[in-house]
């Protein structure tokens, strides 16, 4: 605990602070500005929504934060002792481990592998219906199924905010429905903090807290709503709330959508 | 546990496995049959061509004086050595390439060349340089092998899915940790199926070697038969270099049927 960081917070409540992010690419022959200007504060047990044109910079934001990339300028700062887990896109499962050995990779990869932390997982995917497949394949699981061990196997470190790049993109429509309400339940029973990506905009509304809109890349944050609706559940429940369609519309046309 | 249908499934199945067998082994008989048919009404020269009779019993007399399992012993070890050496330092140096991507992006053009060089060209310069022995047959073996299973195995590590990599980053994994547990395991298969060509081509490179040089060994009785003219010597080396072939592909494949499950 020392306190000079703890002072550089502006709330005591944010865990993580982006301010003025700024991230160009270098290839041989351009350089691309992804992302100009990004500043959040994300505060405990928040769950928020990113959402932009394609190719805008969202998964750019998210690979700086956990690391994958350097940042170009501005300031990330995180509170003490609090870890951060991504979960891509691709459930990227190892096709020759066990689900249980898909779920232990980042504990054995930080050597920190104990009885107990195993047997956590182990209590992980029996919670989340997973049971009979501890020991099986990825091959023999359905697509939504995979989605969870790959949540599972970011949860097992134990890490404090989830990063989640359009972790449902690879599911059919009932999947999606199915497996976002899991995880959100997963997410909110463990307490985490969450930044979410999203194509979809009725996944981000049903979903987050809040949902950030950005522009086109180079990309800035363009409006953030915070949504509120009127009896908030599980995210199927939420896409029936009232309030649901009018911000649907409001955020639909913030986006520079071109099809 | 199943149904009617799926057991005629099962039977008519076997059953065409059977007939197939059964047709290899078939034609085979037909053709030294044919061949000693040839033989016998004088349509063929046996002293060209032999005869399946003659290359039995040359067979047997060789067995006789025990010089047959010398010879065979020879080529099996020689050609194990440079399977051997041939699959650690093609792993090794696969490894390196992909660890450093320098040295294998100065590395590309000559392993290009090397890999379209005909190796056999090199063989009087290895025999200069390793002598007129075992060592000289091996490193021509190790030659037309190595080089191969170098391409393949570092192909099959840098086609691992670029997520699949990104995932051992985003859990802070090292490159040795990201080699170990993603790279070399994923490529098991290509592994595998390297082994096979490996084998191959260590016993092509053996033979080769021998024909060049040596005193023993299957490559060395063919050779030594067609220098005397007895033709009967040559065909059954090539016999028993068949079988030899055939039985070295098939323990790979057992041992890839134990390593996939
Ligand atoms: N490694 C890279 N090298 C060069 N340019 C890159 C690289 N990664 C991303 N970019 C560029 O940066 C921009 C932002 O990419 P990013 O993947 O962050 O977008 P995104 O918002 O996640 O898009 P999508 O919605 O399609 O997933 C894109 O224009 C892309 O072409
Ligand atoms: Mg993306």
């Amino acid at each position: 605990m020392t306190s000079s960081l703890q002072l550089s917070f502006q709330s005591m409540n944010n865990i993580l602070e982006i301010k003025s992010l700024r991230k160009s690419y270098h290839t041989k022959d351009s350089e691309i500005l992804a992302v100009e200007d990004f500043s959040y504060s994300l505060s405990d047990g928040e769950f928020i929504a990113i959402v932009g044109p394609s190719g805008c910079g969202k998964s750019t934001i998210l690979s700086i934060l956990c690391g994958l990339e350097k940042k170009s300028g501005g300031e990330i700062t995180i509170k003490d002792n609090y870890k951060i887990g991504y979960m891509l896109q691709q459930d990227s499962l190892f096709p020759f481990r066990t689900i249980l050995d898909n779920c232990l990779l980042g504990l054995e990869i930080n050597h920190e592998l104990t009885k107990e932390k195993k047997k956590k997982v182990i209590d992980l995917l029996s919670t989340y219906g997973l049971k009979d497949f501890i020991n099986s394949y990825p091959d023999e699981l359905s697509g939504g199924m995979r989605q969870r061990v790959a949540l599972i196997r970011t949860l097992a470190t134990n890490p404090d905010i989830l990063l989640l790049d359009e972790p449902f993109s690879a599911l059919d429509y009932q999947s999606r429905l199915a497996v976002s309400d899991d995880v959100y339940r997963i997410i909110k029973q463990e307490k985490k903090s969450a930044i979410i990506v999203t194509h979809d905009l009725a996944e981000a509304i049903s979903l987050a807290s809040k949902v950030i809109v950005l522009s086109e890349r180079p990309s800035k944050i363009k409006k953030v709503f915070d949504i509120k609706l009127s009896n908030r559940s599980t995210p199927i429940e939420n896409r029936k709330a009232k309030e649901f369609s009018e911000y649907y519309d409001a955020i639909w046309k913030e986006i520079d959508f071109h099809v | 546990m199943f149904s009617e249908e799926h057991y005629l499934f099962i039977k008519k199945q076997r059953r065409n496995q059977f007939y197939v067998r059964f047709t290899q082994i078939f034609i085979l008989i037909l053709f030294f049959i044919l061949w000693q048919c040839l033989a016998n009404f004088h349509m063929i020269n046996t002293f060209i061509f032999s005869s399946p009779r003659q290359m039995f019993s040359t067979i047997i007399e060789l067995h006789k004086t025990g010089d047959l399992y010398q010879h065979i012993w020879v080529t099996v070890y020689e050609t194990l050595i440079s399977f051997g050496l041939g699959t650690f330092l093609g792993l090794l140096i696969a490894t390196i390439l992909w660890w450093f991507p320098f040295i294998s992006k100065v590395a590309d053009p000559y392993l290009t060349i090397l890999n379209s060089l005909p190796k056999v060209a090199l063989g009087p310069i290895i025999i200069i340089w390793c002598g007129a022995g075992i060592r000289s047959i091996i490193f021509m073996a190790l030659l037309i092998s190595l080089i191969i299973t170098i391409i393949n195995i570092y192909q099959s590590f840098i086609n691992t899915d670029k997520n699949k990599i990104k995932l051992m980053k985003s859990l802070k994994a090292n490159k040795w940790q990201v080699y170990i547990k993603l790279i070399f395991p994923n490529s098991i298969k290509d592994f595998i199926s390297t082994l096979k060509i490996n084998i191959s081509m260590s016993l092509i490179g053996v033979i080769m070697g021998e024909f060049l040089v040596s005193k023993e060994g299957i490559g060395y009785l063919i050779m030594y038969g067609s220098q005397v003219f007895n033709l009967n010597l040559v065909i059954a080396g090539i016999f028993i270099l068949c079988l030899v072939a055939a039985i070295m592909y098939y323990c790979i494949l057992y041992i890839e049927k134990k390593l996939i499950k």
